[in-house]
């Protein structure tokens, strides 16, 4: 049986076709993969949000979530594997009036790129992580990752998984992210949320969102296809309000605590730069040009802005629990 | 190409008794570096530490990365985020970088890397001098490409060379080193830095044009495609994947010759405009001393007692390692007894003397470990020993 898929009218009528490169559609991803509903979520996000999307840069790095930068219709980097937190890093400070968004994987993120990881949230680097765990490293074919559960199979691990895995929202958290939440693929509601969270946060934050690789992590731990993940999902995963990030760790197809577990003010690393020489060095000192007074003019203009978005934020959160859109407190 | 005069802010006008290290810095700044992301090694490190102390006084940032491979990584960023980037690093260092250097030349990312040599392999003699990187930024990373690399003999070359491998950078859109060594890294001599005003810097190639037809890349081979910067409204593509001229990945033979010629001839056809040499009584010699670096303070030493010694000795000074001076190398292979070349390795440019001499003269390799540099002596014997 073969589906006939009408490109050109994809194309012209779909609701995201303000935020992705139309001309490259259709995408490599595998039909159920969970990473098509993140790009929605983010775009969906920006579009409720309502920020410059030129003022926007996607950085990616290397696999399946790392092809995601080739899809956004924003200033985008397709980096090497692992890199794409300090390729981030290198754009934010050159160019600090941009939001800078990292999108990959669990492998690239948190194996390969694992140092950069920890060290951007240690300085409290102002940029947005979003890592779409699957549990494996797909685009190479099912290799096993700092993530996958124990006892899950992987084709590096073909007798079952024996090693430790890192549960994401701790590492982050204890390496100094000042936002850290996470969703899985079904709660596509929350998961745009929290962008819209996170594009609003100062700091380091970090989104983990677990997704079904169908083609390799499902089939290959007889776990059915991507509805099966969603199923799951459904069943298992549940919002835990004020966890110890200690406590959110996964176990093969266990329980997935969800939530927004982190949400902190700290200066970031620009901030504490410019606080610093400014301090040591007077009023003379200016950072790409900029004086104090600009500086100071500029970052009151964007906590306004921050203030103002929250408050919108909530108040559309009320509107939807007042209109009994089946949302609660959490989104759900 | 848009040149100008460099920006006073980043220029430290007047005479300096400074190390070969502190000297990159300040040819960094002043050719309008603002971005620099580096970490520590010896012997290289002193460059970083002056650029972090010189910075925010020019309104430039400097951050210390978790690693090498990230500092080069920061630099792709920074670079299209607008600014004039560069980082500082020593073999062990290199090694990392080696794998970003390639999305810099995929991307056509300009970007300035010093590499303070030190001996090696491995951890090696770190505070000692070498030339053995040579053929690491030409061969280690993967796939077939070409980067410009300077080489400076001296303090005050390493600020002029500085300035020149910017000013390559932005007009190539090509990663540029500065070969280092230990030796010209912490020697300290004198450097004049000229009033801004007569420092000539190219600024960058910025897109002028609607956003819509904006293209990050030209395949002609000769020109590279002007460059814009994140969050003006261009919404680019860069990859490191095979890419067409918007930036896609385009995943074909016939792409991948395109880009990879592209790569390639951009920096071979303009050769002629890219190499420097510095040239002494070699017409009409006998014997020609091929050298670079720190290297060629030695051979200066050796020359001049050949020359006393009634040989005829000219001396060839590599400033421009690559592109390799392959033409002139040739023509002069006709000309000569012998062409020797010495270095601080066991043998690494002499190879593309050989490649470029193609048996019309003798090459007479004098090799050294690395650790120190030649005794003259051990030149003079060679070139006394090429002349017969």
């Amino acid at each position: 049986m073969s589906i006939e898929v009408n490109i050109e009218k994809f194309r012209a009528e779909s609701p995201m076709a303000d935020f992705l490169r139309m001309e490259r559609m259709p995408h490599i991803w595998c039909p159920g993969c969970g990473i098509g509903t993140v790009v929605n979520s983010f775009a969906e996000a920006v579009k409720k949000s309502g920020i410059d999307m030129d003022k926007l840069a996607v950085i990616s790095g290397i696999g399946c979530t790392g092809r995601v930068a080739g899809y956004v219709n924003f200033d985008s980097i397709h980096t090497t594997h692992g890199r794409a937190i300090p390729v981030a890093t290198g754009l934010k400070l050159a160019n600090p009036d941009l939001k800078v968004v990292v999108v990959s994987g669990d492998g690239d993120l948190t194996g390969i790129g694992g140092n950069h990881f920890i060290h951007a949230a240690r300085r409290n680097m102002d940029i947005m992580v979003i890592c779409v765990n699957n549990f494996t490293y797909g685009m190479t074919g099912g290799q096993v990752t700092p993530t996958t559960p124990q006892t899950a199979n992987a084709s590096t691990t073909p007798y079952g998984n024996y090693e430790y895995p890192f549960s994401l929202p701790f590492l982050a958290d204890a390496c100094g992210a000042t936002y850290v939440a996470r969703w899985t693929s079904l709660h596509a509601r929350n998961i745009t949320k929290s962008i819209r969270e996170a594009l609003n946060h100062k700091g380091f934050s970090f989104i983990e969102v677990i997704a079904p690789c169908t083609t390799l992590y499902q089939r290959r731990n007889r776990l059915g296809d991507g509805l099966d993940a969603l199923e799951y999902y459904k069943e298992d995963a549940g919002v835990e309000k004020d966890v110890d990030t200690r406590d959110v760790g996964i176990d093969f197809q266990g329980d997935i605590a969800m939530g927004r577990f982190v949400q902190r003010e700290k200066p970031t690393y620009y901030e504490a730069v410019n606080e610093r020489y400014a301090n040591v060095l007077g009023d003379d000192y200016q950072l790409y040009g900029m004086s104090k007074p600009e500086r100071e003019e500029k970052a009151k203009r964007e906590a306004e802005e921050r203030a103002k978005v929250q408050a919108l934020m909530e108040d559309e959160e009320a509107q939807m629990m007042a209109e009994d859109m089946g949302v609660d407190e959490e989104g759900l | 190409m848009r040149k100008t005069a460099a920006d006073p802010k980043g220029v430290l006008e007047g005479s300096h008794f400074l190390d070969g290290d502190h000297a990159i810095a300040e040819g960094a700044l002043a050719a309008g570096c603002r971005f620099f992301a580096g970490y520590p090694i010896t012997p290289s490190t002193e460059t970083a530490e002056r650029f972090a102390e010189r910075c925010p006084a020019a309104g430039g940032l400097f951050i210390q990365m978790e690693d090498e491979i990230a500092s080069i990584a920061a630099l792709i960023g920074g670079a299209w985020g607008g600014q004039k980037v560069m980082t500082v690093t020593s073999g062990p260092g290199l090694s990392l970088m080696m794998e970003n250097l390639g999305l810099a030349v995929m991307t056509e990312t300009p970007m300035v890397i010093a590499d303070v040599q030190r001996a090696g392999p491995s951890t090696g003699l770190p505070t000692m001098p070498a030339q053995q990187d040579m053929m690491q930024i030409r061969w280690g990373s993967h796939g077939d490409y070409r980067i410009i690399a300077l080489c400076p003999d001296s303090p005050q070359e390493c600020f002029d060379l500085t300035v020149e491998a910017f000013n390559l950078s932005e007009t190539y859109r090509v990663p540029v080193f500065i070969m280092a060594d230990e030796t010209v890294g912490h020697m300290h001599e004198k450097v004049v830095i000229p009033p801004a005003g007569d420092i000539e810097v190219v600024q960058r190639n910025w897109y002028e044009g609607p956003k819509k037809d904006y293209r990050p890349y030209q395949f002609t081979g000769k020109d590279v495609a002007p460059m814009v910067k994140a969050g003006d409204g261009y919404r680019f593509h860069i990859t490191g994947l095979t890419h067409d001229e918007r930036g896609y990945p385009h995943l074909t033979v016939d792409q991948n010759e395109k880009v990879v010629t592209h790569l390639i001839e951009k920096i071979d056809s303009n050769a002629d405009n890219i190499i420097r040499l510095d040239e002494s009584e070699v017409e009409g010699a006998d014997v020609v001393v091929v050298s670079y670096g720190i290297t060629s303070r030695i051979v200066s030493r050796a020359v001049q007692l050949a020359r006393e010694a009634g040989i005829k000795t000219g001396s060839m000074r590599l400033i421009t390692i690559w592109p390799f001076a392959e033409k002139r190398i040739e023509e002069l292979a006709g000309k000569v007894k012998a062409i020797v070349v010495p270095e601080i390795n066991y043998g690494q440019m002499v190879r593309e003397v050989e490649r470029s001499v193609a048996g019309k003269c003798r090459v007479v390799s004098v090799p050294h470990c690395g650790g120190a540099v030649h005794d003259p002596d051990v030149i003079l014997d060679a070139i006394m020993e090429a002349s017969k």
